[in-house]
């Protein structure tokens, strides 16, 4: 006969053993983000919460499959530029630390395994990202958000997600574009690169100052961004026609054809040089902004887009089949040769 | 002042028996300041032109001769038209901040006490959210801005103490703070990286992309808003004397309220419309009116006007020309106005302005 103890004993022992054999089945490993915390993640990863509109570009792109929600559900007219699984799914809301538009108990209801962030990596992104993992326990990556650094931010995210082979090969393919821009811009001798405008808001006076994340696209291509910050660069900022017209850029670029049409018909912009030569390119917007509009992923597209329209004797690549590559790849969607010609129609001058 | 007796004969005749504007020396000065600030501004931006070049294009511009080319674009399309609209909103805002200040009996008053600035700002932001065209922002700011104003006096008649002017203030607070909540629900739904800069850029005020055609609306509205206020000055001065002083000397008190209610709230919502919130102009410029000329409406109004215009002008061309980019406007005037207030508020004397003998 075993005593009553002995049993209780036993039972522990069961217990433990049953926890001991489970256990390894939510198998852990450890991986390190871009500002070097190591967070603990789940070895497969099938739900995960991007915290912002450019770290929701990413998702989508490297893993549309693990996408939970949008931060900012996407509008009908770029639905046709997405896949369908992603198209109708859920607007969560974002976090950023203040004025977040998803509480700590929501997003746990989402039961994402990950939370992912892409952005600037100073201080305050890694405490929020402690503080939110801390609170809900769901692990927490914050990748560095740089243009410059997309290759890098692919291979990290899809490796976090288990899927590095789909990882490397859109890195490759971004570092082709990267490649092929800088070989570009090196042919064409620095005085006759443009100055350019970028036109934001709904009439075209809102811009981002050179150094800011939002004309970083400008400065990649070599170009020149006509608008100075003060002192620190960086930031959006609203201007007058008269800072514009006295800034003369010879090409001004927007991605909303309403500014677009505005530019090309009121009699503030006329002055402008880009304007009196027709130098005003419209980017596509579908599904995301070329140029910003959030800065992630999709500017990569801008890039070669830029390429042509400002350098046309030297962009030697076929736009076109380069426009339907970048989609098919990246977005995973093919778009028809009118929709094709239709994103492009913008460029002409 | 309330025991000085009003000059006007016979209680019918307030507004027939006096000139419209009567020219002080103090209105003279003024009128003449705003026209030097005017031209100085008119010659001063971020692009350069020569102030020959400047006297040219207008010379040439009265004479009827068409003036082409890029000074002429940044003169006629964008310098003049902003300073015109910094006219307007200067002029509008602190008529109606003396008005309303007279009205309510109340230095601490400012246009927007009855929810005229945060109706607006609620409509042009829904704008914003929805892509509306700038124009259509503009007329909806306007639109919603004197709705609001409408409900906040609806309310205050309902709470059955018609005419009270606490009742009135109170319920502009309460739907003023309403509208706000509005406004900061806009905010977090609208997109961060798109729309929420323009509704920043626009809740801070700006005068940045004015145009022309913003100035042939505008300023016919505010022309037309001001006249029942010069017309009624009378009314207003012994309005500012309590109501019962008033009704003593034969004034319709309810009446002349609901017109100068009517009168600001048209001035302000169509500047608004245009400028986006610009604070503190409306609350610091009766004062240092106050300053010159004493509390009579009568002689406030026409100051108030002028210093307004003025100060707009300056603050404004500070707004342009400061920083590579443009300094929103709202922000300087709370500078400025604030540092203002403050040096009045501790100017010996400054309460007796106010102190009814």
């Amino acid at each position: 006969m075993i005593g009553p103890a002995r049993r209780l004993v036993v039972l522990l022992a069961l217990t433990l053993l049953i926890f001991a054999v489970c256990a390894p089945v939510v198998h852990a490993r450890t991986v390190t983000d871009s500002v070097g915390r190591r967070v603990e993640v789940p070895d497969t990863i099938t739900r995960v919460f991007a915290a912002g509109p450019p770290a929701g570009i990413f998702l989508y792109v490297v893993a549309p499959e693990k996408m939970i929600g949008w931060g900012r559900a996407p509008r009908d007219i770029d639905k046709p530029f997405l896949q369908p699984m992603v198209r109708d799914l859920p607007e969560l809301g974002r976090l950023t630390g203040r004025g977040d538009t998803i509480s700590a108990e929501r997003l746990m209801a989402a039961k994402p395994d990950l939370i992912i962030d892409l952005g600037s990596v100073n201080e305050t992104y890694r405490s929020i990202a402690d503080r939110i993992q801390a609170q809900t326990g769901i692990p927490y990556v914050l990748i560095d958000g740089r243009f410059e650094n997309t290759p890098a931010a692919i291979r990290l995210l899809a490796q976090i997600l288990g899927v590095s082979a789909r990882g490397e090969e859109l890195a490759k393919a971004s570092e082709a574009i990267f490649a092929e821009v800088d070989r570009v811009v090196a042919t064409v001798p620095e005085a006759s690169r443009p100055r350019i405008y970028l036109a934001r808001g709904n009439d075209g006076f809102e811009t981002g100052s050179r150094g800011s994340i939002n004309t970083e696209i400008i400065e990649r291509v070599g170009a020149v961004n006509v608008v100075e910050g003060i002192r620190e660069a960086g930031g959006l900022a609203r201007v007058s026609p008269e800072h514009v017209i006295g800034w003369a850029p010879d090409t001004i670029i927007t991605i909303d054809p309403a500014v677009r049409d505005l530019i090309m018909s009121r009699p503030e912009w006329q002055p402008v040089p880009a304007v009196r030569n027709k130098r005003v390119f419209l980017l596509p917007n579908q599904p995301f902004g070329t140029i910003d509009l959030p800065p992630s992923l999709n500017r990569l597209i801008g890039l070669p887009l830029l390429l042509h329209a400002l350098y046309p004797a030297q962009a030697t690549s076929d736009l076109k089949t380069e426009l339907r590559d970048f989609y098919r790849l990246f977005y995973q969607v093919d778009v028809q040769d009118a929709d094709l010609d239709r994103l492009l129609e913008g460029l002409r001058r | 002042m309330c025991r000085t007796p009003i000059s006007t004969g016979s209680s019918k005749g307030f507004v027939a028996e006096v000139p419209i504007l009567r020219v002080t020396p103090v209105v003279a000065g003024l009128a003449i300041l705003l026209l030097v600030v005017a031209v100085i501004a008119a010659g001063i931006g971020p692009y350069r032109i020569a102030p020959g070049d400047v006297v040219a294009a207008i010379v040439a511009w009265i004479a009827g001769g068409h003036v082409d080319g890029q000074i002429a674009a940044v003169l006629f399309q964008v310098r003049l038209p902003r300073i015109a609209a910094a006219i307007c909103v200067g002029a509008a805002l602190s008529a109606a901040g003396a008005a309303y200040q007279s009205l309510f009996r109340n230095p601490l008053v400012s246009p927007d006490i009855l929810g005229v600035s945060q109706g607006a700002g609620f409509g042009a932001v829904i704008g914003i959210l929805f892509g509306l065209p700038v124009v259509m922002i503009e007329a909806l700011g306007f639109v919603t801005g004197s709705l609001m104003v409408i409900l906040v006096v609806t309310l205050a008649w309902s709470l059955r103490q018609r005419g009270d002017i606490l009742m009135l203030v109170l319920s502009g607070i309460v739907v003023g703070a309403l509208a706000a909540a509005a406004i900061s629900l806009v905010k977090i739904v609208a997109d961060p990286y798109a729309q929420l800069p323009m509704i920043t850029y626009w809740l801070l005020g700006s005068l940045a992309s004015i145009r022309p055609d913003d100035i042939a609306v505008v300023a016919p509205t505010v022309a037309v808003g001001m006249i029942p206020l010069f017309l009624l000055r009378w009314r207003i001065s012994v309005l500012s004397c309590g109501d019962d002083d008033a009704r003593a000397l034969g004034v319709d008190v309810r009446r002349t309220r609901q017109i100068v209610i009517v009168a600001a709230t048209l001035i302000t919502a169509s500047v608004v419309a245009i400028s986006g919130i610009i604070g503190w102009v409306g609350l610091m410029v009766p004062h240092l009116a106050r300053l010159l000329v004493g509390p009579r409406f009568d002689r406030l109004l026409p100051v108030s006007i002028l210093i307004g215009a003025a100060f707009m002008v300056v603050v404004d061309t500070i707004a342009r020309t400061a920083a590579t980019i443009e300094i929103p406007i709202g922000v300087l005037t709370a500078l400025v106005g604030g540092g203002l207030f403050v040096w009045l508020m501790t100017r010996r004397g400054s309460r007796s302005l106010w102190r009814r003998e």
